[in-house]
């Protein structure tokens, strides 16, 4: 179930911490404003009467200083809740979390879930599964310039720096679709530099993730064989990389299991056969400014190469 | 509400005199705004300086600390150059023009000295600006000072070609006295700039 | 001292009282204005307005220029509100999107928000002190060039496609050499510098201003509070700038000389800019907002016919506030992973820093209280409206002032909701306010009442209409500096509201530039001091003469028009054939010497004409900086070689010097 990325309906507690001490700073600074306005109207009413109001000195510094203190008291509550929820973000480490590698790109993420065995490992890119209840330590690494990751329903932003690894935790605690969206302007196509972020059961988690150490499947019929020729020796394959293929650029999106991806460019689009279509025929069009060129493919190589990718599940 | 109040007595002061030296002076004033921005200018630079230092594994990343002679040959000739300088501002404060001519022209030398032997020092930096980020810094933090070098040489050139041709009045001796000022400032803002360009690549 | 100095405060050159004295007459004073209107005025003609040094002439040229760019900054608002009104709209492509949100966000910070404020400074401030004219008035008028030339720099680039694009701060490497394509980002970046230079100079005026031309009796604790502002605001300037013109310049070297401040791969730091771009970006947003505070208490002081509660306090407040701005920066850097023990140290300071403001308008709204029959006008009502617009601003600033929650909403629309209440509410509004309430004074005839509040209810609607929303737009998941959002997020109905309040917003203002264009002609005239102020500026004709006071009045009190009782003696003695002004001694502005301002002149121009060949020249060729620096060398020299006044070289300096060896 897709959530609308609002930071008032966390989905995982370090979200739900933050939106916790929203609300407290909500209703305190609320009341504040309210006391204030208020003050100011009544002030102005008595200060346009005919008499002129005669408060001693006196007794104007003591309210004042009243106001000031009790303004005081409620900037420390408001700093002391701010530092405690913020020491309580940070408890959710944990040895043996799941730790993905993120690296940002003008304008896309590259997703490598890591691993002490290289075959274990899965490249993928957009689109981050994670199991539900069990934290994720993300590494988070910048290719070119300054990004950030910010997935509201989730957890606080991040930036990626190049030349720094910055981390974040976190932990979705119910099952369902995040968008999140890169939120460091990062050059044209910054609006539309998003990803989506599933959070599955940890056992239909294990075997997305297992079905995503796989190499591609095998070509079954002959257009989508052609469809792999292309992709293999044409533009396609010096910037895409296909596990089992000679397709292995890297400087663009992992294409292996691009199929059961929800969207593509960057959640620029949905991954249904008319945007796809559309992406690899003129991504200029869709995403104009982004690295991929159009490929320059005839109707008839434009087919077999979706016929191919959409095997790629 | 008039202006002009129903009294009869006024303040008058018509006998006060026509200049002030020192901070009694506007421009002494106007120096020292000037002194403390680019005084903030510096200690902006020295502070990514340490910035820099305090990221890097090395520093010098590669290659050596700057040669230390030519820039300390450079510190002593503009710390002597304090006394002409001081010479000239006395001597303006007097309003002694023979005094101001002469020890202008001093400061003059002296000036010229230290910009030459200020070329001489970007050779032995052992760095390019271009090389890497301490290369950087170290240039523009040098670069910077020698601006103020190269600026005060020509602004007492100016002024010291004003006091032989004329006109002068008592305003271009307050001059001279605030031009001293500036002296002084980019004698004493080479101290620290000095120790880190110099130093602060050969202290861990 | 020296010796010629003692000898002559032994010799009683010291000011001193006249009884009964004559030149107080009529025809006295009528002679006494003639001869000062001929020193004082400038002439007319094409030359002369180029030549003009007269601070209250550069003070409206400022302002009228100022408001110029904001309705340049205004339009592309506006065309960045009619993209955004629709998700996936295709009225701007990405590209020109980019640039305008850039130079919307660097035209309205850099050539609206700080000039206007200096500007009005450097109208008021001279008159408030009881000055005949500012500190350094070619300099004053260098600014302004430098000013107008860096805008319309920038936007004559903008029209030719090479406008900056990466935002108001410029992040590397983004604008770095590698991905900074062409020359966007060094326009940028040379922009700053144009602008900053203004800034320092206009800065150092007023304080050198403030400091040492105060009128006999206006000890420091007399003066206005707006003058206050401005001193406190001007020390602002002059330690915060210094910081972008390093960052600045260290961009451009980066992108021209290939240095690697800001590159990691050889030991740079792109969070290095950062630092140094929010040390001084912090303090600037403060630069913006303490001149409002001075104008809310000048303002509203005369409307409560009152003296502002707690004159002391509010001193202390500002000045807290100047000082601890200085020292939440990194603020602004709370999603970049700095260390946490840091980051909580920059939340306390953001904290605190509200207190002085909260002191503040505890303060006000104790003087409105007890009010002797406050007069709701135009210009009061904008400065009330700061305790309901501006603290919300101030509210959501304590709410980014946790790191947990600015985790959460830093770079989404929550921030552009928070600062434009904070700038808008706690600058413009007040700005507005204070431009209704002087412009009589700057140009002798009221404005509308109607027209003002029309103008004034509109603002406020539209602008809450346009910005309330954007709290739940970023809340709800929006991110800053996006050309388009997707339909699905939900968005398009704040989205909507939001660029309908824009609207309303450019109505209101259309209104108010509707009432300022009529009343020039036909508003009621102003007499000396139609709003019952207490302050020196209202002592003195609307608008006032070219040399500002005749006689030149002193102080007895900080509400001298309101205390005429007390009676202190006015000025006499300043010559009348030049251009003479009284400087006075720091602390207690005891008389100390005169001083003879230089007249109009045309090198204050050309000196900024040759600046700006060098700024301009330097971003396409490094040589540019030395080639470019002669023709300065020149103007400069020009500019301060004095110009013979053979006649009134003084004799009885000490001998040394004989007349004859002043000759050629």
């Amino acid at each position: 179930m897709s959530h609308l990325p609002s930071i008032l309906h966390p989905a995982g507690i370090e979200a739900a911490r933050i939106s916790q001490l929203w609300w407290t700073m909500f209703w305190i600074c609320t009341a504040v404003w309210i006391a204030v306005a208020v003050a100011a109207l009544i002030a102005i009413r008595r200060g346009h009467r005919a008499a002129a109001v005669h408060v001693p000195d006196r007794t104007i510094v003591r309210n004042v200083a009243t106001a000031a203190a009790i303004s005081i008291v409620a900037l420390i509550a408001l700093l002391s809740q701010s530092v405690l929820i913020g020491r309580a973000l940070n408890t959710l480490r944990s040895d043996d979390a799941l730790r993905i590698n993120v690296t940002a790109n003008q304008w896309w993420w590259d997703i490598q879930y890591d691993n002490p065995v290289p075959s274990l490992r899965v490249t993928t890119a957009n689109e981050i599964h994670i199991p539900v209840g069990k934290p994720v330590a993300f590494n988070l690494f910048s290719n070119d310039v300054i990004h950030s990751l910010w997935i509201p329903n989730l957890q606080g932003k991040i930036d990626l720096v190049p030349g720094r690894r910055n981390e974040l935790w976190l932990q979705a605690d119910k099952a369902g679709v995040y968008r999140g969206q890169c939120a460091e302007y990062c050059g044209l196509q910054h609006a539309k530099m998003a990803l989506v972020v599933v959070a599955d059961p940890p056992d239909q988690f294990e075997y997305w993730l297992a079905a995503n150490r796989a190499s591609a499947p095998a070509p079954v019929t002959p257009e989508q064989q052609r469809g792999k020729d292309i992709v293999e020796k044409g533009p396609c394959a010096m910037c895409h990389a296909i596990t089992g293929t000679l397709a292995g650029g890297r400087s663009a999106p992992d294409l292996t299991h691009i199929a059961s991806r929800s969207t593509l460019g960057a959640a620029a689009i949905p991954n249904m056969h008319g945007y796809l279509a559309g992406w690899v025929s003129d991504p200029q069009g869709i995403k104009p400014g982004n690295r991929m060129p159009p490929p320059g493919l005839s109707g008839e190589e434009l087919q077999a190469v979706l016929a191919y990718l959409e095997t790629l599940k | 509400m008039s202006a002009a109040p129903r009294v009869s007595h006024t303040l008058d002061v018509s006998p006060l005199p026509e200049y002030g030296f020192g901070h009694r002076s506007l421009l002494w004033w106007g120096t020292a705004s000037m002194m403390v921005i680019e005084g903030m200018v510096f200690a902006m630079v020295i502070v990514s300086y340490v910035y820099l230092k305090g990221r890097a594994p090395h520093w010098p990343p590669s290659g050596p600390s700057p040669d230390l002679l030519w820039g300390s040959v450079n510190t002593a000739v503009l710390l002597a150059s304090a006394l002409p300088n001081q010479m000239a501002k006395k001597a303006a404060e007097r309003f002694d023009l023979a005094g101001v001519r002469l020890w202008l022209a001093v400061c003059l030398a002296f000036a010229l000295a230290f910009n030459i032997i200020r070329f001489i020092e970007f050779q032995h930096l052992n760095v390019r600006w271009d090389t890497n980020a301490y290369g950087s810094i170290v240039w523009l933090l040098i670069g910077l000072h020698t601006v103020h070098v190269l600026t005060d040489f020509l602004d007492s050139t100016v002024l010291a070609a004003l006091m032989f041709i004329g006109p002068v009045d008592e305003h271009r001796f307050v001059d001279v006295s605030e031009n001293a000022l500036y002296w002084y400032f980019v004698v004493l803002t080479w101290l620290p700039i000095y120790a880190v360009v110099y130093f602060g690549s050969r202290v861990s | 001292m020296s010796a010629p100095q003692k000898r002559a405060r032994d010799e009683e050159k010291r000011p001193r009282v006249v009884e009964d004295d004559a030149r107080l007459s009529r025809q006295a004073q009528e002679r006494q204005r003639l001869e000062l209107e001929r020193t004082w005025a400038n002439g007319r003609g094409f030359i002369a307005w180029l030549a003009e040094t007269d601070h209250k002439v550069i003070g409206r040229r400022f302002i009228v220029t100022a408001f110029g760019y904001f309705t340049l900054g205004g339009i592309l608002a506006a065309l960045m509100r009619i993209q955004l009104a629709k998700p996936e709209n295709t009225f701007l492509g990405p590209d020109l999107y980019n640039q305008i949100f850039t130079m919307h966000g660097t035209t309205m910070m850099f050539l609206f928000a700080v000039p206007v404020v200096l500007a009005m400074g450097v109208y008021l401030v001279p008159l408030m002190i009881g000055a005949r004219g500012i500190a350094f008035p070619r300099m004053l008028a260098y600014g302004y060039w430098m000013f107008l030339f860096g805008g319309m720099f920038l936007y004559l680039m903008f029209f030719f496609n090479v406008g900056p694009d990466n935002g108001w701060f410029s992040y590397p490497p983004l604008a770095g050499p590698e991905y900074g394509y062409g020359k966007r980002a060094d326009v940028w970046a040379q922009l700053i510098t144009f602008t900053e230079v203004s800034g320092l100079v206009v800065a150092t005026c007023l304080v050198v201003t403030i400091f040492k031309l105060r009128t006999p009796g206006m000890s420091l604790n007399r003066m206005p509070l707006f003058v206050w502002a401005m001193l406190i605001v001007s020390f602002m300037v002059i330690f915060a700038m210094p910081s972008i013109v390093i960052s600045s310049t260290c961009l451009i070297l980066d992108r021209l000389v290939s240095t690697h401040f800001f590159n990691q791969a050889e030991g740079g730091d792109p969070i290095l800019w950062q630092h140094l771009f929010w040390f001084f970006g912090h303090p600037e947003v403060y630069i913006i907002f303490l001149p409002a505070l001075g104008m809310m208490s000048e303002v509203i002081a005369t409307f409560s016919r009152r003296s502002v509660f707690g004159y002391t306090e509010m001193i202390l407040s500002m000045t807290a506030t100047a000082f601890i701005g200085f020292g939440v920066w990194v603020h602004h850097m709370f999603a970049t992973g700095l260390p946490q023990l840091g980051q909580s140290f920059f939340t306390a300071a953001s904290i605190m820093i509200v207190i002085p403001t909260a002191i503040q308008i505890f303060n006000w709204i104790a003087t409105i209280w007890t009010a002797r029959r406050l007069q709701i006008t135009v210009p009061f009502l904008y400065m009330a409206s700061f305790f309901f617009v501006f603290i919300i601003g101030g509210l959501t600033g304590v709410m980014l002032a946790s790191v947990p929650l600015d985790r959460q909403v830093h770079d989404t629309y929550f921030v552009v909701a928070h600062f434009h209440y904070v700038l808008i509410g706690g600058s413009t509004f007040p700005l507005l306010g204070g431009i209704y309430f002087w412009f009589p004074k700057m140009y002798g005839r009221m404005l509308d009442d109607r027209l003002g509040r029309i103008s004034f209810w509109l603002l406020f609607a539209g602008f809450n209409l346009t910005f309330f929303p954007m709290h739940l737009l970023g809340l709800g998941g929006m991110p800053r500096r996006v050309y388009t959002y997707p339909a699905a997020m939900g968005w398009q109905g704040m989205n909507l509201l939001a660029s309908v309040g824009a609207a309303t917003i450019a109505v209101s203002l259309l209104v108010y530039l509707v009432n300022v264009v009529v009343s020039l002609r036909r508003g009621a005239v102003a007499g000396e001091n139609p709003w019952g102020a207490a302050t020196l500026e209202w002592a003195t004709s609307s608008p006032p003469p070219s040399y500002n006071f005749s006689p030149q009045p002193t102080v007895a009190s900080s509400e001298p028009l309101w205390h005429s009782e007390l009676a202190p003696p006015p000025l006499v003695g300043l010559a009348t054939d030049r251009r003479e002004v009284l400087v006075t001694f720091l602390l207690d502005a005891e008389p100390d010497h005169r001083y003879e301002m230089p007249g109009p002149s045309l090198w204050p121009l050309l000196t900024a004409i040759t600046t700006s060949i060098m700024f301009v020249w330097s971003i396409f060729n490094p040589w540019g900086v030395v080639w470019g620096s002669i023709p300065i060398f020149v103007t400069l020299t020009g500019w301060f070689w004095p110009t013979e006044k053979k006649e009134r070289i003084k004799h009885g300096i000490h001998g040394r010097m004989r007349p004859s060896e002043t000759l050629p």
